[in-house]
C-alpha cells in the first residue's frame, strides 16, 4: 500500500531523449496522473503526456474582443454621449478617428489575457509544490530531467510503480513526500 | 529546416560565424549567464558606470523639480516652436525602443535563432527607453500632476473627457499598450530564468525575491506547453503593435497641416527610422557589454553582422524616405511645400540638416562592407553616429518644420537652453542607470532559450 504522505515517484534522466522516451513508456503503461519537468521547453513532450489542446488561444481571443469593443464603445460614449464637442464640424461619432485607439485596446487587452490566462491555467503562482522537496529537484532548472508520476494514479503502486521507473535507464529514482 | 537551425553546421557549410561557440552544455550556459547576476562581488566598472549614470540621474530629478516650480518657459520652447526638444527626445527614446519588440517578437515569428542571445537585453532597453519617452510628453504638459485627465479617460469631478479625434490621445493609448505589452512580454521571458536563479541564489535574501518573482515556476511540460502558446501569441500581438505605435507617432505630425509634416510617408518612414535607430542603440549597448562581461561565445560575430545587416537595410529605406520627402514637395507645386526642403538645405538649420544626411545615409553605407560589419570597434562607433543622426532626423523634422510656416511674419527660431539639454542629458542617464540596474540583477540573455539553441537540446525521432 501506498503511505499517505507520499507525493509520488520522481525519476531523474541525463538527456532529453530519454525522459520523452521514458514519458512515453509510461503513458503506454497506462499511468495518466504524471508531469515531466525540463530546463526548457521540449517540443511535443506534451504529446506524450497526452495533453493536446490548450485553451489559452480561446482565452486570448475574447479578451481581445472585449479590448475592441470596450474601447469603441468607450470612444463612442465619450465623443457622441457623454461629452459631445464639435471640431471643424466633424461627426460626433466620427468612426475613422477612433480606430487607433480601438486596435491599441484590442492589443491591451489580448496581451493582459494571454499572460493572466497563461498564469491561471498553470495554476501560478503555486509557491509550494511538493517536487520541490526533493532537494536534486533544483537541477530541473539547470541541466537535467524529470518524471512524476503521481501517488493518485490509478495504478501507482510504490514498489512496482519504482521497479518500472528503475527500467527506463533513470539516473536515480526518489520517492516524493507530500 | 534542421540543417539551417544548427548552429554548428552553420559555420561549416557558409563559413559565417556560429549564434553560440561549440562546446558549451546546459549546466555551463546555465552558470556562465546566472554567475553574472549571482556574483557576490560587485565589479569595480560596474559602479563607476552606474554612479555617473546615477549622477545623470539625479540633473534629471533636479531639471524636473525645477520645472514643475518654474513651467516649461525654462526650456527654449516658444512660439513658433511648441515642441522643441521635449518631442524630438519623445521620438528618438520611443524609436529606440523598437528594435527590442522587433528582435523579440517579430525574429521569434519568423523563427531566427539568432535573437536568443539579444532579445532579452533589447527588451529591457526597449522598456527602458518607453519610460524615457514617456517622461518627454508628460513634461511638456507643463503640469504633469493635471495631465491625467487630459489624457486619460477616466470619470472625473469636472465631467471632462479626452478628445478622441486627437493623435495626441492615440498617442497615449498606442504609448502606454505598449509600455505594458513589452513589460509583459520582458516578464513572462523572465519567469524561467528567475526559477533558475531561485534555484541557484547562495543567499536567502537572493531565494525569497527570485522565488517570489518566479511565482513557483516549475519547468512542468505542461506548463511549458501553454507559456510557449501564451509567448507565440504575443509575439504576433507584439508585431503589429510595434508598427501601429510609431505610425501613430507619426500622426502626431502627419495629421497636422504643416508644411514638412502633413505628408503620407510619414507612418512606414518613421517605422523604418525607429528600427534604424533601435539596431543602433543595441549594438552601441551590445559590443561593450559583451566585451566587459566576457560574452563573445553568445553574442558572437554572427549576432553583430546580422544586427548590421538590419542598420544597412532600414537605413535605405530611411535614405528612400528623405528622397521621397523632397521629391514629393516639389511635385507637389505647392510652394510653401516646396519651401520646406529649401530651407532645410540653405536656411538657419543647415548645419543639422547636412549633419543628418552624414549620419544616417553615408555612415550607413560604410556597413556594404564586410570587413566594417565584423570589426566590433568600427561598428560601435557606425552604431554610435546613427543614433545621433536619428535624433538629428527629429530635430530637422519638428524645428525647421515649426520655425517657419506660412506666414513670414510668424516666423522665429529654436534656441534650447540648458535645461533643454540637461532634460535629455538626464533621460540618458535614467537609461543607463536602469540598464546597469537591470544587468547587475536580472540574467540580461535568457538561460532557458540559449539551452534550446544547443545541439544537444534536440530530441532524435525514434
Amino acid at each position: 500500500m501506498t503511505p499517505p504522505d507520499v507525493y509520488g515517484l520522481m525519476a531523474e534522466f541525463e538527456d532529453p531523449n530519454t525522459l520523452v522516451a521514458a514519458t512515453h513508456r509510461a503513458y503506454a503503461e497506462g499511468y495518466r496522473r504524471m508531469d515531466a519537468y525540463s530546463p526548457y521547453p521540449i517540443e511535443d513532450l506534451h504529446e506524450a503526456l497526452g495533453v493536446h489542446h490548450s485553451r489559452l488561444p480561446l482565452i486570448v481571443l475574447l479578451g481581445g474582443l472585449v479590448g475592441c469593443f470596450g474601447g469603441y464603445g468607450l470612444e463612442y460614449w465619450v465623443s457622441a454621449i457623454a461629452y459631445p464637442v464639435n471640431v471643424g464640424g466633424k461627426p460626433f461619432h466620427s468612426w475613422p478617428a477612433f480606430i487607433p485607439v480601438t486596435f491599441e485596446c484590442t492589443i491591451l487587452a489580448a496581451a493582459i489575457s494571454a499572460v493572466l490566462g497563461m498564469l491561471a491555467l498553470n495554476g501560478l503562482p503555486t509557491p509550494y509544490h511538493p517536487v520541490f522537496n526533493v532537494p536534486r529537484f533544483a537541477l530541473a532548472s539547470r541541466n537535467r530531467f524529470f518524471l512524476v508520476i503521481e501517488a493518485k494514479d490509478g495504478k501507482f503502486d510504490l514498489e512496482g510503480t519504482r521497479r518500472f521507473l528503475e527500467t527506463l535507464s533513470p539516473r536515480e529514482v526518489t520517492t516524493v513526500a507530500d | 529546416m534542421a540543417e539551417m537551425d544548427d548552429p554548428n553546421v552553420a559555420m561549416t557549410a557558409s563559413g559565417t560565424p556560429a549564434v553560440i561557440a561549440p562546446g558549451y552544455t546546459f549546466g555551463s550556459v546555465t552558470d556562465k549567464i546566472s554567475s553574472i547576476v549571482l556574483a557576490r562581488k560587485t565589479p569595480i566598472g560596474w559602479w563607476i558606470g552606474f554612479l555617473i549614470a546615477f549622477a545623470l540621474t539625479n540633473l534629471l530629478f533636479g531639471t524636473i523639480a525645477y520645472l514643475v516650480v518654474k513651467g516649461v518657459g525654462i526650456w527654449g520652447v516658444n512660439i513658433p516652436v511648441g515642441w522643441g526638444f521635449a518631442i524630438v527626445n519623445f521620438v528618438w527614446w520611443i524609436g529606440i525602443g523598437h528594435a527590442g519588440t522587433l528582435i523579440s517578437a517579430i525574429l521569434l515569428l519568423l523563427k531566427q535563432t539568432w535573437r536568443t542571445s539579444i532579445n532579452r537585453f533589447a527588451e529591457a532597453m526597449t522598456l527602458f527607453a518607453v519610460a524615457c519617452a514617456a517622461l518627454f510628453p508628460l513634461l511638456h504638459t507643463g503640469r504633469p500632476w493635471l495631465a491625467a485627465y487630459w489624457l486619460f479617460p477616466y470619470p472625473n469631478t469636472m465631467g471632462v473627457w479626452p478628445q478622441f479625434r486627437s493623435p495626441l490621445i492615440w498617442d497615449v493609448f498606442a504609448v502606454s499598450t505598449y509600455a505594458t505589452v513589452s513589460f509583459l512580454f520582458w516578464f513572462v521571458g523572465l519567469i524561467p530564468d528567475l526559477a533558475t536563479l531561485r534555484d541557484r541564489s547562495q543567499s536567502k535574501v537572493g531565494q525569497v525575491i527570485y522565488g517570489m518573482l518566479a511565482m513557483g515556476w516549475r519547468g512542468s511540460a505542461r506548463h511549458w506547453h501553454r507559456y510557449e502558446t501564451a509567448y507565440l501569441l504575443l509575439a504576433g500581438l507584439a508585431t503589429p503593435l510595434v508598427v501601429s505605435v510609431h505610425t501613430v507617432v507619426s500622426f502626431d505630425f502627419a495629421i497636422a497641416i504643416l508644411p514638412g509634416w502633413h505628408t503620407t510617408i510619414f507612418p512606414p518612414y518613421f517605422v523604418a527610422g525607429a528600427i534604424y535607430s533601435g539596431f543602433a542603440m543595441v549594438l552601441t549597448l551590445a559590443i561593450p557589454i559583451r566585451a566587459v562581461y566576457g560574452l563573445e561565445d553568445f553574442i558572437t560575430l554572427r549576432h553583430l553582422q546580422n544586427m548590421a545587416k538590419v542598420m544597412l537595410a532600414t537605413g535605405l529605406v530611411v535614405a528612400y524616405g528623405y528622397l521621397t520627402e523632397a521629391f514629393i514637395a516639389w511635385y507637389s507645386a505647392d510652394k510653401f511645400e516646396m519651401f520646406v526642403p529649401f530651407n532645410r538645405v540653405t536656411g538657419p538649420y543647415w548645419y543639422s540638416y547636412y549633419a543628418l544626411i552624414f549620419c544616417n545615409i553615408l555612415m550607413a553605407q560604410t556597413l556594404w562592407f564586410k570587413k566594417v560589419r565584423s570589426t566590433p570597434i568600427v561598428l560601435f562607433v557606425v552604431a554610435f553616429i546613427i543614433n545621433c543622426g536619428m535624433w538629428l532626423e527629429r530635430f530637422v523634422i519638428v524645428v525647421t518644420s515649426l520655425h517657419r510656416d506660412f506666414l513670414t511674419s510668424s516666423w522665429g527660431m529654436y534656441k534650447p537652453t540648458f535645461w533643454d539639454w540637461s532634460t535629455f542629458v538626464g533621460t540618458i542617464g535614467l537609461f543607463l542607470a536602469l540598464f546597469f540596474l537591470f544587468l547587475r540583477l536580472l540574467p540580461m540573455i535568457s538561460i532557458f532559450e540559449m539551452r534550446t539553441i544547443l545541439p544537444q537540446a534536440k530530441v532524435s525521432e525514434e
